[in-house]
């Protein structure tokens, strides 16, 4: 066998890849307006706090249910941070609007979060299973529960109804919320901000994938397995588990940051318990513990609401002449009965990862002396 | 090399080791016997400080009662725990790399793998099977090739013949012998009194909690008590 072909063509796959996603959004944007850009945006948003969620239920195993309280902390942090907000609320303290700049809000969310997940990882170090799902779930909700009630006796967070007018990210000067004038063509918001989200996920992805394969990650694998036999080995299983809560909420944290400045808008609402399930489904569905299978389920899911939302009524319509079930019904239906079809028939998800790791080990194996 | 001083351990109210007294020379073998639930596994464990547990354990001189577990490895303790303890979803080579996690020598970890496989050649065949699919013999075997992995001087074994067939205790049993002979000092805890004895220097009986007896293994194959309650005969 030729040793350079498969390499070329490996190189070649991600030359095609990489052309793909950069002329993606004009090609989506011209073929189905700029609304489905922006459901891409946001599909690249699931992914990152899909992946964050996979070093925490993927990589060590530890199933939170909370998950999006780590989504929620990043979005407020930056929403109170960039909008009028605490200015208006505490006219004493703020004498205007805090105007920080983007590139320091969006890492001090992320640290912030990643904070929250160390707090929540501390107390739950022996729990394991049922007991840490029903302990994380509690948090979550915790979270969403005083965001939603934080508006007295002090208004922190304006309750129920959210934060507004948050600034946008701006880079080198201009808000990604206007169009770009470039060489005479007009590039609309919802692309620039997909290059951004872009830039952002293959950064976390190759935070990933170095941390899979570095001692922390073989660490976490070994917890995940059996923890007395990890702790056997030599492992620091208690700091093991908190880098992984804490890692995993920074990445969460990044994400909510982004989602509040794409949005302009944030409140408890989008933060609620089936969120947390939503994106602990993209793990799940997609194979955990395996990046590739994360982005995939992460796409998948996030996608799915909008074809039907887009497709369902008009094909009903079509079929039947009215349009018996309301797609938002019809998304739940058809995403319980994805879930009961992919444990029945591939309970490692989608794209799992043992298989995977199985080849290389005996790769590895055959390659040896 | 292993000094152990009034050792408890309480679960809730139960008291299971009732302040036990106990001493490894360096390259001393020493079998720990005793019936089911004598206390034979939770004073192991509090050895190696996987229990809370009250008492003085010493390992070259230094108190390591409160030290953390994860930091006897590289002090030169391994525990092999009970159950075997085999990271199922790995590959037997992987599972060895994982017993040297502390250490941060590749290359003689590397040799040191290929040491564990010309010591267990049934390991080498499976290098790239995932540990789970092996039988319980050859779990226990990777057990103690992954503890040999962080190349220790004290090696803790709990109950090595557990839930395998006579045939594999017997192989197992070779390769503990094959593992001491190298010198490495064993505390062994084992419900198989004739089999443990016969590879330690020196027994230890725990009785409800207590160390009753503690002789030289050929003295305890003699006592009649011991043969009464611990050989079958």
């Amino acid at each position: 066998m030729n040793p350079v072909a498969p390499k070329l063509r490996a190189h070649l796959g991600i030359a095609l890849i990489g052309v793909a996603l950069a002329v993606l959004p004009f090609v989506v944007g011209a073929t189905f307006g700029n609304s489905w850009v922006r459901i891409v945006d946001f599909a690249l948003l699931y992914v990152m706090l899909a992946l964050g969620l996979n070093i925490v239920v993927g990589f060590a195993g530890l199933l939170d249910l909370g998950y999006i309280a780590f989504y929620a902390v990043g979005a407020y942090l930056y929403a109170l941070l960039s909008s009028p907000h605490l200015a208006l609320a505490f006219p004493a303290v703020f004498a205007s609007a805090p105007d920080l700049p983007f590139w320091l809000v969006l890492p001090l969310g992320a640290l912030v979060a990643g904070l929250f997940g160390v707090m929540l990882g501390a107390p739950t170090l022996k729990l394991r299973g049922d007991y840490l799902a029903i302990v994380t779930l509690g948090f979550g909700e915790i979270i969403r529960i005083f965001l939603n009630n934080l508006n007295a006796p002090l208004n922190l967070t304006n309750g129920p109804q959210g934060i507004n007018n948050i600034a946008p990210a701006r880079i080198a000067g201009h808000a990604l919320s206007r169009p770009l004038e470039l060489f005479g063509a007009q590039i609309p918001s919802v692309t620039l901000y997909y290059y951004f989200f872009l830039a952002l996920t293959l950064l976390v992805i190759f935070v990933c994938v170095r941390l899979q394969d570095s001692r922390l990650g073989r660490a976490w694998v070994a917890i995940r397995e059996d923890e007395v036999a990890a702790r056997a080995c030599g492992i620091n299983t208690r700091n093991v588990k908190l880098l992984a809560f804490g890692l995993g909420a920074t990445f969460g944290g990044v994400a909510g940051g982004l989602f509040a400045g794409f949005q302009g808008f944030v409140s408890p609402e989008s933060f609620g318990l089936l969120e947390s399930i939503m994106v602990l489904c993209m793990v799940v569905l997609g194979g955990m513990g395996n990046i590739a299978g994360v982005i995939l389920g992460a796409v998948l899911l996030a996608l799915l609401p909008e074809v039907l939302r887009w497709g369902a009524a008009p094909l009903q319509q079509a079929l039947f002449g009215s349009v018996p079930v309301d797609p938002e019904t019809l998304r739940l239906l058809l995403f319980g009965i994805a879930l009961v079809l992919v444990m029945r028939l591939r309970p490692a998800g989608l794209w799992p990862s043992a298989l995977r790791r199985r080849e290389l080990a005996a790769h590895a194996d055959g390659s040896a002396p | 090399m292993l000094q152990v001083r009034q050792l408890e351990v309480h679960y809730g109210g139960i008291c299971a080791v009732k302040g036990i007294d106990l001493d490894v020379a360096p390259g001393e073998k020493v079998a720990l016997i005793g019936a089911n639930g004598a206390g034979k596994t939770s004073t192991l464990k509090a050895i190696a400080r996987m229990l809370p547990a009250s008492g003085e354990v010493r390992l070259d001189g230094d108190d390591i009662s409160q030290a953390a577990p994860h930091t006897l490895v590289g002090r030169g303790l391994a525990l092999v725990p009970e159950g075997r303890g085999v990271f199922a979803r790995l590959s037997v080579r992987e599972n060895l790399e994982m017993g040297a996690y502390v250490r941060h020598d590749s290359s003689a970890i590397a040799a040191d793998i290929e040491r564990v496989f010309g010591m267990l050649p049934r390991l080498k065949e499976r290098a790239a099977q995932t540990a789970g699919t092996l039988s319980g013999g050859e779990q226990q075997m990777l057990a103690i090739g992954r503890a040999l992995m962080s190349r220790p001087r004290l090696l803790l074994l709990d109950e090595p013949s557990m839930g395998l067939s006579p045939i594999m205790v017997d192989t197992v049993f070779g390769v503990i012998r094959d593992v001491v002979r190298e010198g490495v000092t064993l505390l062994l805890v084992e419900q198989n009194a004739r089999l443990a004895l016969s590879v330690c220097d020196r027994g230890c009986v725990m009785e409800s909690g207590r160390v009753t007896l503690c002789a030289p293994s050929a003295e305890l194959l003699d006592n009649p008590a011991v043969r009464a309650a611990y050989l079958g005969e």
